[in-house]
């Protein structure tokens, strides 16, 4: 933690913060196409990042991010759906070849172009199956200024310790809208670096090591062959049909995500004694649910709040703290419950209240009533 | 043995063109004494790119078409001169993904792309591509392609590569080769080949040179004079928190709770900017802010909003529906927000002489706001609203107006008079 100095008040938006904070983690080139509400982000990386490239398409940043971080760079873009959309095969590939980058998606209302001015939390259903096969790469989600700083930063530092595309999620209001903010309340960022191969025996490039992560080495370099590729492959990243070790190295990345979870499980769990409803609430709509909370409580009535910050996979710990509770309240911008059900099931149990709400926030108020009824 | 090669067996039909291209690259990079550990051999999804195993060179194998922007990636990403980046493409591969080649013949990257064309998708059954000669049978045209293919070289050329050639893909085609992997910057040599399962069985008698000849795509070299593109690794960078203003607090407020005020005017008239000294006004004395904008696409024409919110609290942003002030200085701002001005029950409207209100529930104060000029209504505006409401001092925007230099641009001294009267 920074040492505490006197109060530094800027009018500031979160994309300056985020941008800033994947800088200060060693975030080594931004390759990006503008689309709103992401714009501000790829305007402040061009003057911020060692190196920006403005790619021609979505499908070329994340090729090109891809070829970078081939050569040791921790290459980081920002998107909404659309470029989003564009990107997925990229990212599969990403994801396949263990080549760690971040996108910053910035949700706005869909479907397709929808309305790009308007803020939304649609995209997390296509989060979770972006991957072909299911796997899972890390998503993380800021719930204000002070957290988006912490974990967008946290998402360079688990993109070059896990090898892997992260998602840092939010949305166009936590991006665009400008607030008084106290810069002294931000943490001390450390720079993220990639576990590099530390020389010996012999080097192998999917060779997983204890941790189940491969370290790594650049193309180029002239030491050891190093060979990459989104085919099915063995440990020398060769393709290989359906070996044993190719399948295992396919089923490794279906752990890698899980297995390191602990080491990346971000939550503000605020829980107060005797409450018998729990909130959870992320992103943008966890500022209202913060609100409503604390107007609860000073009404006199008790409730709990869980801000999840590591929204995918999703941590045991959730699930730990909801059985606790009469009742679940799970409250995001969106009409179909996204993460209420990727938590709790298709079919929701009746302890589970969804609340959601389209082209628009939702208020504190409204968490309030849903629950106090 | 080839030092590039692994095998001696490569792993394409017999008598396919791909192996030519393999075997001569192999050479051609031998003569040129490269060691293997200085090659990045990038390779597409089709029947060119099984070849990794058989190399000793680095190999990055990824999607069908994006061969060459990955490929892209890594000469940009390369700190190291010196390295060779082949990408190894088909023509299948090299219509999916042809923007890819134009931007890095655009910005002439320092690596060769070699185009594997076989006149047809090998991979998936050999359909016709983009690059099918007119004439040419493919599995899925009985009758001979329709269509004339791209001329690729030309849209290589004309895109800016510095090294560009069509060659024919039978005998010694190493000494052609090894002129583009030579070339400092972008280089692409298409080699037209022939696949002996699909296009050998379905033109029987067609000899290559006359399907190229009767094609139009004949061979040849064309060559752009440009340096490679170089990456600058000492770029200047700077901090974006640093460039903020701290703001300190040295005036009061007297807001009881927060308060929105939508401020709706025209593009270009200072709108946001007057909304940022509005905000940062309040800031300096005490307040929390939320500034938002709001304004089409179009930014120059028609309506531009903010909405800013103070508060003494610290405040969520949820939107605001029924603001408690809007100020209105244009045709244009109040289009935009004549339904809100509709919808207040109370607050107030602050609002130019020139414009005709809806009906409101909230107070009405009309102003020559305009008489200062277009550019500064809008902050002759808000010097009207913190004077009236109170909210925060008139001279708090004062400061903050002449403290950001805008009375080179605007009579900020002359609005703070006019309010003060
Ligand atoms: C996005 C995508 N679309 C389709 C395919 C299926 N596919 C694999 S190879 C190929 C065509 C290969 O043709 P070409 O690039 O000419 O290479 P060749 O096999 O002839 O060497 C296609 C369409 C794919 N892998 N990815
Ligand atoms: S199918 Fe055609 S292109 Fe593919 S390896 Fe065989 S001959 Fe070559
Ligand atoms: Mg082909």
């Amino acid at each position: 933690m920074q040492e505490k100095t006197e109060k530094q008040v800027v009018i500031v938006d979160g994309s300056r913060l985020v941008t800033e904070a994947m800088a200060r983690a060693g975030a080594g080139a931004f390759i990006g196409y503008p689309i709103t509400p992401a714009n501000l982000l790829y305007q402040y990386s061009a003057r911020r990042m060692p190196l920006f490239l403005p790619a021609p398409d979505e499908i070329s940043a994340v090729q090109w991010m891809s070829g970078l971080a081939a050569t040791g760079k921790l290459p980081v873009t920002a998107t909404s759906f659309p470029g989003f959309a564009l990107m997925l095969e990229s990212l599969n590939m990403a994801f396949m070849m263990e080549l760690p980058m971040v996108i910053v998606l910035v949700q706005r209302l869909g479907p397709a172009t929808g309305t790009a001015t308007c803020g939304a939390q649609g995209d997390l259903a296509l989060l979770r199956g972006m991957i072909s096969g299911g796997h899972q790469i890390p998503v993380l989600c800021g719930a204000d200024f002070e957290s988006a700083w912490r974990l967008s930063a946290e998402a360079v530092h688990v993109a070059a310790r896990l090898r892997t595309p992260v998602v840092y999620l939010t949305s166009k209001e936590e991006m665009m809208t400008k607030k008084s903010f106290d810069l002294s309340l931000l943490d001390y960022i450390t720079a993220a670096e990639i576990p590099v191969f530390s020389g010996e025996g012999t080097y192998r490039s999917y060779e997983p090591g204890e941790n189940g992560i491969p370290s790594f080495l650049p193309v180029g370099n002239p030491a050891w062959q190093v060979r990459l590729n989104a085919s099915t492959h063995d440990r020398d990243g060769i393709l290989k049909h359906s070996t044993a070790e190719a399948l295992g190295n396919t089923m490794r990345l279906e752990e890698k995500s899980r297995r390191h979870l602990g080491g990346y499980t971000h939550y503000e769990y605020d829980s107060q004694e005797g409450a018998e409803v729990l909130v959870i609430s992320y992103g943008v709509t966890a500022s209202a649910a913060r609100e409503a909370v604390s107007g609860i409580r000073e009404s006199g009535k008790k409730v709990s709040l869980l801000v999840p910050g590591t929204i995918l996979p999703v941590p045991d710990e959730y699930y730990d703290m909801s059985e606790k509770y009469e009742r679940v309240v799970v409250a995001e911008e969106n009409i179909n419950a996204q993460y209420a059900r990727l938590l709790f099931g298709e079919k929701l149990p009746e302890r589970i209240r969804t609340m959601g709400a389209v082209g628009r926030m939702i208020t504190d108020g409204e968490i309030r009533k849903e629950v106090l009824t | 043995m080839s030092n590039i090669l692994k095998k001696e067996e490569l792993p394409y039909c017999r008598g396919c063109g791909h192996d030519l291209i393999a075997r001569n690259t192999a050479s051609a990079l031998e003569q040129m004494e490269v060691a293997p550990e200085d090659v990045i051999v990038v390779t597409d999804i089709g029947c060119h790119g099984i070849i990794d195993g058989c190399l000793n060179t680095h190999t990055v194998h990824g999607l069908h078409g994006r061969s060459v922007a990955i490929g892209a990636g890594i000469a940009m990403g390369l700190e190291e001169r010196g390295k060779k980046i082949i990408v190894f493409i088909g023509d299948g591969g090299s219509t999916i993904g042809l923007q890819h080649i134009l931007e890095a013949a655009r910005l002439n990257l320092d690596m060769t792309v070699v185009v594997h064309n076989n006149m047809l998708y090998g991979m998936t059954g050999g359909q016709t591509s983009g690059l099918t000669p007119c004439g040419f049978r493919t599995t899925t045209s009985s009758e001979g392609n329709p269509w004339t293919g791209y001329d690729l070289c030309a849209l290589a050329y004309t895109s800016g590569a510095a090294f560009t050639s069509r060659i024919t893909g039978t005998g010694n085609i190493s000494g052609q080769l090894r002129e583009a992997f030579e070339t400092a910057g972008f280089s692409l040599t298409e080699v037209i080949e022939i696949c002996p399962s699909y296009g050998v069985k379905l033109n029987p008698g067609r000899k290559l040179r006359e399907i190229i000849e009767g094609s139009g795509r004949l061979p040849g070299r064309w060559v752009n004079e440009r340096d490679p593109f170089v990456i600058k690794q000492e770029r200047k960078t700077s901090d974006l928190l640093k460039d903020l203003d701290v703001i300190r607090v040295d005036h009061d407020n007297r807001l009881a709770g927060p308060v929105s005020i939508v401020i709706s005017g025209s593009a270009g008239e200072g709108v946001q900017h007057s909304a940022s000294i509005l905000a940062a006004a309040a800031v300096r004395s005490g307040c929390h802010v939320i500034q938002k904008g709001s304004y089409p696409v179009t930014v120059g024409v028609g309506f531009s909003a903010a909405e800013v919110i103070l508060s003494p609290q610290p405040v969520i942003f949820c939107g605001t529906d029924v603001p408690d002030v809007v100020v209105v200085t244009s045709g244009d701002g109040l289009s935009h927000c004549r339904n809100r001005i509709k919808a207040m029950r109370s607050g107030w409207v602050f609002a130019d002489r020139s414009l005709d209100l809806p009906d409101t529930g909230a107070g009405v104060a009309i102003h020559d706001f305009r008489s200062v000029g277009a550019r500064s209504a809008c902050l002759l505006a808000l010097f009207r609203t913190v004077a009236d409401t109170g909210w925060i001092s008139p001279e708090a925007l004062h400061r903050t107006a002449v403290e950001s230099g805008l009375p080179a641009r605007m009579p900020v001294d002359r609005m703070m008079e006019m309010v003060k009267t």
